[in-house]
């Protein structure tokens, strides 16, 4: 196939660049505007501000309570993802190594959940999120979403190791490893493709989460990013000076993730869409 | 011999058990409470819960606020998963051309799928509010003269526009990874053959991108049919909840109007039209699927 680039190519990259920067156009002017006093804002949105003031971030910064917001978006975030990861990988290990009818059933009841919408669970879920005191804490929120990250991660490793040569674990198992050593050691480090791959979904999916903390996380110090960003939204509706640079911080953490990760956090969507 | 047995036994349990356990805590328990909940009624408060057979089933196909939530999620769903599907496609089907900015191109267009769909729809909120007018003055053009969060049909299309803006980028990643796929040998043959670039597209593209097709709808229908942040963030569900979403007019029930077994039943039929769906696209699509 004669792939030249003439003239029509051309046509077509300056096209795509202008659609590129149309998409651009929103983000930059929250972030524009994140600096501007709240009439020049009124009078021009598009326009640079007259000087890059950072009050707006200031206000913000401390009555958002941002350092702390934040710590409590990373520290959910990354024990969730831990220990879906570890719990996950340990149940498809077992379920795959061990085939028969219990670990079928164990398989399958789990994937189905994979269907139910969240907010048919909702209800109940904070039913019993209560008995058991999870409401209000991070130890709460983050057993929540182990339970919930579970299916999909599951589902994936499961699928993973399948492909896993088993006899590495026997070679290793003659040399004396017991089980844990087996897994930590052996396996684990072969199944890291498919363990980035689940970290990335996962990840991007609870650091962006609403509903879920909106229901159970109603005092300030628990707070996560979007739930922080909603209340102080609802609390200064049409300050857009303030709100703006609310967003502009709610936004900065995740895009220069994603812009540090690119290659990965791609690879890793499309294979978790691929394969689930 | 029974001693490792057991000592096997263990070893199974202790690995698979953490996961059966929170699994059976966080989904089971609240799932099967959710459906007991639907043959219920009770406010939430009271210590006295009552059964009532299947009369929530029929209180709610006489609710016409959580009708008109279904048909316009219905309506949502069908427009959302035909454009982002189509934008998607498109997209990707150009950047996958040999064009000198296409990895910078990916990168923008996919860069909005990265950010939380509630920041998204306080984002638009502004664009919308304050930007749109700004636009109206310059270019005199009316369609950005209105507020678009304040009439129905405008709100409607603010929720579409919004939601491919959001999307497009992240199916364009999987139809690229489809596209890659397919091996410039068979292309070439085709184009020797004499064949030209529709039917290239038509008989030779699309059967073999097809599994990414079915992944892509499921994705779109599925994460249609919960939209929720958004709804919030952009329209509240208005004006005159016209844009309330299901999984939106759920949780209203539920928490401002404290309406839990009711709620829990729109909740269960969600469930059963959102598995039917999805069932019944999967299963018509792989059965059309190219092996190669």
């Amino acid at each position: 196939m004669k792939d030249r680039y003439g003239s029509g190519k051309l046509l077509l990259e300056l096209f795509m660049i202008a659609l590129g920067l149309l998409f651009l156009v929103p983000l930059y002017l929250v972030f524009i505007n994140a600096f501007k006093r709240y009439d020049e804002i009124l009078t021009s949105a598009s326009s640079l501000p007259e000087r890059f003031q950072l009050s707006n971030f200031v206000t913000v910064w401390q009555e958002m309570k941002f350092p702390t917001v934040f710590a409590n978006s990373l520290i959910i975030t990354v024990l969730s993802v831990l220990g879906i990861l570890l719990f996950s990988s340990a149940a498809a290990y077992q379920l795959v190594r061990r085939p028969g009818k219990m670990s079928n059933i164990i398989f399958l009841g789990i994937l189905s959940a994979m269907v139910i919408p969240f907010q048919t669970m909702m209800i109940p879920l904070l039913m019993v999120a209560k008995d058991f005191m999870m409401i209000n804490n991070l130890p709460g929120i983050i057993t929540m979403y182990w339970g919930f990250g579970i299916p999909l991660a599951l589902f994936l490793y499961h699928g993973f190791i399948k492909g896993v040569p088993v006899e590495l674990e026997e070679a290793a198992t003659i040399d004396g490893s017991g089980v844990f050593g087996v897994f930590f050691r052996i396996l684990l480090p072969l199944l890291t493709p498919i363990t980035v791959t689940i970290a990335i979904l996962h990840s991007l999916w609870i650091w962006n989460d609403f509903l879920l903390p909106y229901i159970v996380l109603n005092s300030k110090a628990v707070q996560t990013i979007p739930l922080a960003s909603y209340i102080y939204f609802g609390e200064y509706m049409n300050q857009w000076h303030l709100a703006l640079a609310a967003m502009t911080l709610a936004v900065i953490p995740i895009v220069v993730f994603f812009l540090l990760m690119q290659r990965y956090i791609i690879q890793g969507i499309t294979a978790g869409a691929v394969k689930g | 011999m029974t001693q490792t047995k057991t000592k096997k036994l263990l070893i199974y349990f202790t690995f698979v058990s953490p996961a059966v356990l929170l699994f059976a805590l966080i989904i089971m328990l609240p799932f099967a409470r959710a459906i007991i909940f639907s043959f219920q009624d009770w406010d939430g408060i009271s210590t006295d819960i009552k059964w009532v057979g299947w009369s929530n089933y029929t209180t709610i196909f006489h609710d016409s606020a959580y009708l008109k939530s279904f048909w316009f999620t219905l309506k949502y769903v069908a427009v959302s998963t035909l454009l982002v599907n189509l934008i998607g496609f498109a997209l990707a089907i150009v950047l996958n051309m040999k064009l000198k900015t296409k990895n910078v191109l990916r990168t923008v267009y996919f860069m909005p799928h990265v950010i939380g769909t509630l920041i998204i729809g306080f984002i638009w909120q502004f664009i919308i509010s304050q930007v749109f007018p700004q636009i109206a003055e310059w270019t005199g053009w009316h369609i950005f003269g209105v507020n678009w969060l304040s009439y129905p049909s405008y709100a409607f299309w603010a929720l579409i526009l919004v939601n491919v803006w959001y999307s497009a980028g992240y199916f364009m990643v999987i139809y690229i990874a489809a596209l890659q796929g397919i091996s410039t040998e068979l292309l070439e043959a085709a184009q020797i053959d004499g064949v030209n670039r529709w039917q290239r597209m038509w008989h030779i593209v699309l059967p073999l991108v097809r599994n990414a097709i079915t992944i892509c709808l499921f994705l779109a229908i599925t994460s249609g049919f919960k939209v929720f942040d958004l709804n919030l963030a952009l329209t509240k569900g208005g004006p005159f909840g016209s844009t309330e979403s299901l999984a939106l007019h759920i949780y209203q029930d539920a928490f401002a109007n404290n309406n839990y077994t009711l709620a829990s039943t729109k909740a269960i039929i969600f469930f059963i039209v959102l598995g039917a769906i999805t069932l019944i696209q999967v299963f018509a699509m792989k059965r059309k699927e190219v092996e190669m």
